[in-house]
């Protein structure tokens, strides 16, 4: 679970030149660390209540850094736990989306006509069910868990992921270059891996940068709903959810979940951006 | 950003749509600088009120939820009322007698009783109400509230019409109610909205739309004026209503909001007089903002968690429900976690209703140190221990008040007796569903409201064929004691009967009260005539504005 | 011309088994669900439950219901409610629809307007403060969720400014939809700014455009005449998505601020299983989509003219 880490491993240098990227990728790097040596660190659990010590302010004192929330139990050891959660809910979503929105879409566009009408049809029927019931369906009827919500999150972001994908395609094999390819009997692997690919690679990071921070907001829609993770597990939402009518009368407890939320956000996005600026600095090259 | 709106408009695809767009956001932008409008409720007196649900019908016979019964109160009325203390009061009849078994009433109507159509209220209207209400084919949700009454369940079951209904209209002002059993609490019930009268000639006109505005006359104080579901409700002075006089406010909007800490904010901002409820989190700083307009009292409800006494771990282990139950700190709950003026339960009925004192659970006097070592030597009793220690699943509907509690009574069986309860929150409907079916629910959180004052509205929950016995509690004593009880005539004698199925409840140990529910308003330090009652209901005929304020 | 009529005809006729998908997915889907119309904490009677269903023809098979709603839909009939016994879904859903349409619209009017033009001045400002600033507002528009946003917003402007009414029944006017609308676009300006930005910002580095340039071409004539249209095609197909998601109705942003729109019957009629109203507002949901789908891919063909229809 170190998503951050991966890519600037991973990735060659032209990729990490970007600062944005760089910097980005090192706070979620630390976030990440922190969530996961953090509850091990803390003197406190993340399930043990106090009746005592509900909803206190943070203090260094008696190791409650961030507080208590309204249980009295400790908000740092929750919060680190639920970016743990909220981060593996979005990277597995975002990727379940990705795998399956961008083939499904590249095959409907590129092969157009009547596979294209059946299958864009096909997900405008999808796109038509009501997803919250669809969720609340599933919810109910089988056990809830992680998966489960990866899965009802992948399952609605894809359809997005297909369309632009499909657009997208559309556009590109009809521009010149590429019916030139065409006309010219390059075969149409070919033309796909070397002429759409490429081509698509730009709007595909820049929507799984809007998909991830989307995933994590589906997820804490759900737990608006109270359909989001199982007590006393947790998540970035949950704690948002939470903390929300506290804003008045115990505000950390929304301001430290809702600040770490959108600094999470905020990194994906930029990581994105920057990861995206560069892919086109190279294509250029 | 000018010079790149030019730009958009040179696209030839978006041009029409651009410019209107512009346009329109001009327009939004100037309304929602100068937004001012002739109020059409200038001069007159208006009170904002909130109801908490929508009210899903405004049909005195199809109405189910409270918040529909608190517009109803408005918009009707039946034969007898409550005033603001809570207490009985004619309404509709105005006086009433009962046969010496106690199965026959008569009640004289009120001659001056009038529709807003202008036609009298006469005791026919009243018999067809009833007619309606338990009639198969008006499928309504109340229908068996008047089951006492001579014939009603045949009705229902659809073996005998409905004209067979035990009520009769010896005159046009005098209805007369047969009832198969003494009905000590009937006159109680004859304040609900299910039993005011119907207006035959409109519901006849207008069928199943016989409740929107325009179609529903009124008996009462008020006339239903306009209706947006999920929005509000606003009703205006009836003048036709015998009582015209006594009434003080002109407009009543009952505004629906669903969150309280919505309902707070426009309680802040002026634009509701009276909130329906005080949200949880921000209940210490109201009290301290506004002291005196906070009202909190007890009312007819109870918040309880229920075993599943049709399955193992819990079925014929009297004992282990005794020791969770003991290791429950209610007043830590009510104090810490609820914190809103609720007071920690040790019976099934709440105390301060009529003619009734409740019995308390047996260890109600102990310390709570002194309950945890009963508590703990009960569970070991019940061959459980540190190293087999007890799990189940606690089963609550998601909603943040159940998920505190739950939280926090988990802890204290873990830390009391060592017992692993596994928190599952599941969607209302499907909790509803899965207690029903009593097959996989182990614990599971409930709550029951009173609908009249009575200790029967209680207690004949929990008789082993009533529909709402959600922990599947079956005692033959209980029930031949509530039987006995529904036999008696004489007050007296038949609170004796159910205080002593009471105490065979409490001693089963089939369910765990946990707290009882308090009423929760703030209300404008200009209103006059609130009381604060029982029942939580409050007539807005009864209301009025101090002026000198 | 013809092309294009022909082929928005087959698109219609085609839209029919899709719609008949989705009915038929929606009516399994509730009526497999757990739990019933008519349960509560105060469990109904049998007799009276008995009766409350046969009412409403929950009694009979399920493939005899789906049967009746069908032809029941055929008729423009959208059944009863059994949650709001005085009124049949179609009532509701002339209710909810035009408070939701107008949302919707505004808010999807401020969006697009804003969300372009924002994403336009920042792509042209490439990596200038001017972006920076936009970027900035976008990502923490994409960041922060709207169950957040709306009770800040309401706190602020309506509580402690007293500028605008707290919520939808507490006034009229426009004045009411303003914080409603804000908080609905948002999210949406943020996303169509970037999704522009990045765009706008990809085309003109391409290939064309630097062969524009080389032919002396100004940059306001190549945004212009050039860039501009290839640049928004792709925020062209994220719009059919966001008009529909848009105009039902955002169910936070109806339920914090009490709007009675078909988010709210929705969400209401999901929880109390009412079946047909949950159902009615699917169909309207998939009709909408369906045809919002099509006006967007005629869009494409009037701005992109090199998409054939065969």
């Amino acid at each position: 679970m170190n998503p951050a880490g991966k890519t600037s491993r991973r990735l060659p240098d032209w990729l990490t030149a970007q600062r944005s990227v760089r910097v980005s990728a090192a706070i979620l790097g630390a976030i990440t660390l922190a969530a996961i040596l953090g509850p091990v660190l803390s003197p406190h659990d993340y399930l043990t209540t106090d009746f005592d010590e509900l909803t206190r302010p943070p203090s260094l004192g008696d190791g409650h850094v961030f507080g208590t929330d309204d249980l009295g139990r400790d908000l740092f050891v929750r919060t680190m736990l639920g970016i743990r959660v909220t981060l593996m809910v979005a990277v597995v979503a975002s990727l379940v989306s990705l795998v399956i929105g961008v083939s499904y879409g590249a095959v409907a566009g590129y092969v157009g006509g009547r596979t294209d009408a059946i299958m864009m049809r096909l997900v405008d029927a999808l796109y038509a069910m009501p997803f919250i019931f669809f969720v609340i369906l599933l919810m109910a009827l089988f056990d809830r868990s992680l998966f489960l919500i990866f899965v009802a999150i992948g399952a609605v972001k894809w359809l997005d992921m297909a369309r632009i994908v499909r657009g997208q395609t559309l556009s590109i094999k009809n521009r010149e270059f590429v019916q030139a390819a065409r006309l010219t009997g390059v075969p149409t692997t070919r033309v796909i891996l070397r002429h759409i690919a490429p081509n698509l690679l730009g709007v595909v990071v820049v929507y799984v940068t809007l998909t991830i921070p989307q995933a994590i907001l589906v997820e804490s829609f759900l737990s608006f709903l109270g359909l989001g993770i199982q007590e006393p597990q947790t998540s970035l939402g949950t704690l948002v959810d939470a903390g929300v009518p506290h804003a008045e009368s115990a505000v950390w407890l929304l301001l430290i979940p809702a600040t770490l939320l959108a600094v999470i956000l905020l990194c994906f996005n930029f990581l994105g951006d920057g990861l995206k600026d560069a892919l086109d600095a190279r294509r250029r090259r | 950003m000018i010079h790149s709106l030019g730009c958009l408009n040179r696209l030839n695809g978006l041009n029409g749509l651009n410019r209107r767009a512009l346009l329109c956001l001009a327009a939004a932008l100037l309304v929602a600088a100068c937004s001012g409008k002739p109020d059409p409720d200038a001069g007159l007196s208006v009170l904002n009120r909130s109801l908490s649900a929508d009210p899903e019908s405004l049909d005195p016979q199809k109405a189910r939820s409270t918040q529909a019964a608190d517009v109803l109160r408005d918009i009707g009325e039946g034969l007898l009322a409550y005033d603001p203390a809570g207490a009985l009061v004619a309404a509709g009849a105005e006086r009433w007698s009962v046969s010496g078994d106690g199965l026959t009433y008569t009640f004289d109507l009120r001659k001056d009783a009038r529709w807003s159509t202008g036609d009298p209220v006469t005791a026919d209207d009243y018999v067809f109400g009833l007619r309606r209400l338990v009639d198969p084919a008006s499928a309504t949700f109340y229908a068996s509230a008047v089951s006492a009454i001579v014939n009603a369940e045949s009705i229902i079951a659809g073996e005998m019409p409905p004209e067979s209904l035990g009520v009769r209209a010896v005159d046009a002002h005098t209805l007369e109610i047969s009832l198969t059993e003494p009905t000590l609490y009937l006159l109680g019930l004859l304040t609900h909205p299910s039993t005011f009268p119907a207006h035959r000639e409109r519901v006849e006109q207008h069928g199943e739309h016989y409740a929107l505005p325009g179609n529903l006359p009124s008996n009462g104080a008020y006339l239903l004026e306009r209706w947006e579901p999920g929005s509000v409700v606003e009703i205006r002075r009836n003048t036709e209503y015998w009582n015209d006089a006594g009434t003080a406010i002109d407009v009543v909007y009952h505004h629906v909001i669903t969150q309280e800490a919505q309902e707070l904010n426009r309680y802040r901002a002026g634009e509701l007089h009276i909130t329906s409820n005080v949200p949880p989190e921000s209940f210490q700083q109201v009290r301290e903002e506004y002291g005196g307009q906070l009202r909190v009292y007890p009312t007819l409800g109870i918040y309880y968690y229920g075993f599943n006494l049709s399955r193992e771990p819990f079925a014929d282990e009297p004992g282990l429900r005794q020791a969770l139950s003991m290791a429950i700190d209610r007043e830590v709950l009510v104090e810490r976690i609820t914190g809103r003026g609720e007071a920690p339960a040790y019976s099934w009925v709440p105390p301060g209703i009529y003619n009734y004192e409740p019995p308390q659970l047996s260890y109600a006097e102990l310390t709570q140190e002194e309950r945890n070592r009963i508590a703990q030597s009960l569970y070991r009793e019940a061959g459980y221990g540190e190293e087999n220690p007890l799990r189940f699943e606690l089963r609550y509907n998601t909603s943040d008040t159940q998920r505190r509690i739950a939280l926090a009574v988990q802890a204290m069986w873990r830390d009391v007796l060592g017992a692993e309860a596994e928190l599952v929150n599941v969607e209302f409907q499907v909790l509803l569903e899965q207690m029903r079916a009593a097959e996989i629910t182990e614990v599971f959180r409930s709550s029951w409201l009173g609908d009249y004052n009575d200790a029967y509205t209680f207690l004949g929950v929990l008789e082993s064929g009533s529909p709402s016995n959600m922990p599947r509690y079956v005692n033959d004593e209980y029930d031949a004691l509530l039987r006995n009880a529904a036999s008696q005539v004489d007050a007296d004698r038949r609170r004796l009967y159910l205080e002593e199925a009471e105490r065979v409840l409490l001693a089963d140990h089939a369910l765990i009260p946990l707290y009882f529910y308090v009423s929760k308003h703030l209300v404008d330090p200009r209103i006059r005539g609130w009381g604060d009652n029982l029942l939580d209901y409050h007539y807005s005929r009864h209301l009025s504005f101090d002026t000198a304020h | 011309m013809l092309p294009l009529l022909r082929y928005t005809l087959r698109r219609l006729l085609s839209a029919i088994p899709t719609l008949f998908l989705v009915v038929a997915l929606a009516f399994i889907l509730v009526h497999q669900a757990p739990g019933s119309p008519f349960s509560d904490e105060r469990v109904l009677p049998e007799a009276v439950e008995d009766n409350l269903r046969a009412r409403y023809h929950l009694d009979e098979s399920l493939p005899e219901q789906f049967v009746r709603y069908v032809g029941g839909l055929l008729r423009g009939d959208f059944g009863p409610s059994y949650s709001y016994p005085d009124r049949s879904v179609g009532d509701l859903i002339a209710i909810g629809l035009p408070v939701s349409l107008k949302l919707g619209a505004l808010a999807l009017i401020v969006s697009v307007v804003l969300g372009i033009a924002a994403g336009i001045v920042a792509a042209l400002q490439h990596n200038k403060p001017l972006d920076r600033l936009v970027t900035g507002f976008a990502m923490t528009g994409i960041s922060v969720p709207v169950f957040v946003v709306a009770p800040v917003l309401v706190l602020l402007f309506a509580v402690h400014l007293d500028w605008l009414p707290t919520s939808w029944s507490g006034s009229s006017g426009l004045s009411r939809l303003v914080l409603p609308v804000i908080a609905l676009a948002l999210p949406e300006i943020a996303s169509i700014a970037r999704l522009t930005r990045a765009n706008l910002i990809d085309v003109l580095g391409s290939d064309f455009v630097r062969t524009a340039k080389a032919q002396g071409l100004g940059t306001a004539a190549i945004v212009r005449h050039h860039a501009l249209k290839p640049a928004l095609l792709p925020v062209l197909s994220y719009m059919g998505p966001t008009i529909a998601a848009v105009l039902t109705g955002s169910v936070v942003v109806e339920e914090v601020f009490g709007i009675p729109g078909l988010g709210q019957f929705f969400v209401r009629g999901a929880l109390n299983r009412d079946y047909t109203l949950v159902l009615g507002v699917v169909v309207l949901y998939a009709v909408l989509i369906v045809g919002l789908n099509l006006i967007v891919d005629l869009l494409y063909s009037l701005i992109d003219p090199r998409i054939r229809y065969r």
